[in-house]
């Protein structure tokens, strides 16, 4: 057993002071979103008049962030998951100077990319004002933690074995690709797509840049409302926000709980 | 080529396609245009060579630099105390430590305005020990605070792993040849942490400098360099200066990450 002395409870202390200062802040608005008057406290009562007044004004950047997240989830499965496949079975170094490759979205700010995007398909106008250049943009961002996050489940596994056993009983690459490559990944496959289907909810940096006005996603819209808007409306939003945004975040680290078991490899 | 080999070229290529179109392109046309503006290539050397550029360089690196180092502290706290005690609600303050992961800079931004705003409840906690409000949102010590709030989640994981591998009979043995506390923290846990405090420390420095949605929310007057970039696209329309600066920041971030990733493992980070 452990003794518990001072210098226990000292770090815990200052361990519980870091969580609080996470946290509250997600909690106070929260409660400032559905508060009368945030000023003078929540003696002024209850409300849902700024929930309905984000709902009214700034409904469309809801849904349209939805959709732009699941196309991003369909783009990184389609063109993540094979991908992730042939660099998982590669195994060479070309292979993993294409995985590093790959990343640099992730690693160069968005601010970057947005602006490389710009300058070369400025001239693409239907291109360039509708949303499928929001979803471009997240796809490229989104697309490292999908094929790490397949990557690093396909090299726990013993690929090459299981599909060998399949292949000598007359198993067909698709059959074997369908029935014993994918099935063995799914949960990689799913902590990708939570990762994924967050990340492009939430993706600010590039959006801000590539959005007109008839696009705006929900965080465009979010730094809109900040800028212009009162406190309880701005905090209105966030709730609206965090309501969509907290169960994926629940569910990401739920999906990671078996796969850190699984897997030595799987922190990014 | 085999006819295996064949196949994995065929199922990468989709994906290959895509980001050469609208990645490697794009960042080649990027590199081309910071050098065809009314300066040409010499706007490479505007950052350094531009007393508001080079100044907004040095805002962002000391920032970022201050950044890391107090996450590191936190998490690095945090993080042993958490690996080396059990108790049965650690797991909720693990989760607690990392939820924020995934929240955009606009919102970390407002999360800095509900504590250190006009209305900010550390303002409320300061009228009532003091009878003075402190509003330290829009200064630097916001962005700080903003920074920190989202290099936490990113680094703890981390450096938990780091310290689940760190042997405590080496500290053990130590204490036992007559090492205070303080000894044990400076000479064994620390080195033992160092891999994972470099590669977390490396992406919260990269994420830092290129972060753009939290100070764009706090409005401050402090220019970190993506808001200034901003600034020369969209006021000065600049197009090839914001170009060059956005490369060089980019050239900038991604050196820091390769050279952690060459010093200690593989990390990659995410931006804020």
């Amino acid at each position: 057993m452990q003794r518990r002395g001072a210098a226990f409870w000292c770090l815990l202390g200052f361990t519980l002071c870091v969580c609080a200062f996470l946290i509250v802040p997600v909690g106070m608005s929260m409660l400032a979103g559905v508060t009368v008057n945030y000023q003078s406290g929540i003696e002024s009562g209850f409300t849902l008049r700024w929930v309905m007044q984000v709902w009214d004004g700034y409904r469309d950047t809801i849904f349209r962030s939805i959709g732009i997240a699941l196309a991003c989830l369909v783009c990184t499965l389609v063109l993540g998951v094979p991908a992730a496949y042939a660099l998982a079975r590669a195994q060479s170094g070309f292979a993993r100077a294409i995985e590093e490759l790959l990343v640099m979205p992730v690693a160069i700010p968005g601010l970057a990319t947005a602006m490389a995007l710009i300058v070369t398909y400025n001239t693409l106008g239907h291109f360039r004002t509708s949303w499928t250049f929001i979803l471009v943009g997240h796809v490229l961002f989104t697309l490292p933690f999908m094929v790490r996050s397949v990557l690093a489940v396909m090299g726990a596994i013993d690929l090459k074995t299981l599909e060998e056993g399949a292949a000598s009983l007359g198993a067909g690459f698709m059959q074997r690709f369908f029935t014993v490559v994918l099935p063995n990944c799914r949960s990689g496959i799913l902590a990708g797509a939570l990762m994924v289907v967050t990340l492009s909810m939430g993706e600010f940096n590039m959006t801000w840049l590539l959005h007109t006005p008839l696009t705006k996603t929900l965080p465009v819209g979010l730094a809109d409302a900040y800028a212009s808007l009162r406190l309880e409306v701005g905090s209105a939003y966030t709730l609206v926000f965090f309501v969509m945004i907290v169960p994926l975040l629940i569910g990401i680290q739920l999906a990671a709980r078996p796969l850190e078991l699984g897997t030595k490899e799987s922190r990014r | 080529m085999p006819r295996s080999d064949r196949l994995l070229l065929l199922l990468f290529l989709p994906a290959g396609i895509v980001f050469a179109a609208f990645f490697l392109v794009p960042l080649g046309q990027l590199f081309v245009i910071g050098g065809t503006g009314a300066q040409g290539w010499s706007a490479y050397g505007a950052i350094l060579t531009n007393r508001n550029y080079l100044n907004s360089l040095i805002t962002t690196t000391v920032l970022s630099a201050a950044v890391t180092a107090i996450t590191l502290a936190i998490s690095g706290v945090a993080g042993v105390f958490l690996t080396r005690n059990r108790f049965w609600w650690r797991a909720a303050l693990v989760a607690m430590l990392t939820f924020p992961l995934a929240f955009p800079g606009v919102v970390i931004g407002f999360m800095v305005i509900m504590l250190g705003g006009r209305q900010g409840v550390v303002g409320d906690l300061a009228q009532w020990l003091t009878g003075e409000r402190l509003v330290f949102a829009y200064s630097i010590t916001g962005l700080l605070v903003g920074y920190v709030y989202f290099s936490i989640p990113r680094t703890i994981l981390t450096v938990m792993a780091a310290a689940e591998k760190l042997d405590p009979r080496v500290e053990e043995a130590a204490r036992s040849l007559g090492a205070g506390p303080l000894r044990v923290v400076r000479d064994v846990i620390t080195p033992g942490l160092k891999p994972a405090l470099l590669s977390a420390g490396a992406i919260c420095f990269a994420t830092a400098m290129g972060a753009f949605g939290t100070a764009f929310t706090l409005a401050t007057r402090i220019n970190v360099l993506p808001v200034t970039i901003y600034g020369v696209f969209t006021e000065q329309a600049n197009i090839a200066v914001a170009a060059a600066l956005s490369f060089v920041l980019g050239v900038l971030t991604w050196l820091v990450l390769a050279l952690a990733r060459t010093a200690a493992g593989s990390t990659v980070a995410a931006a804020g």
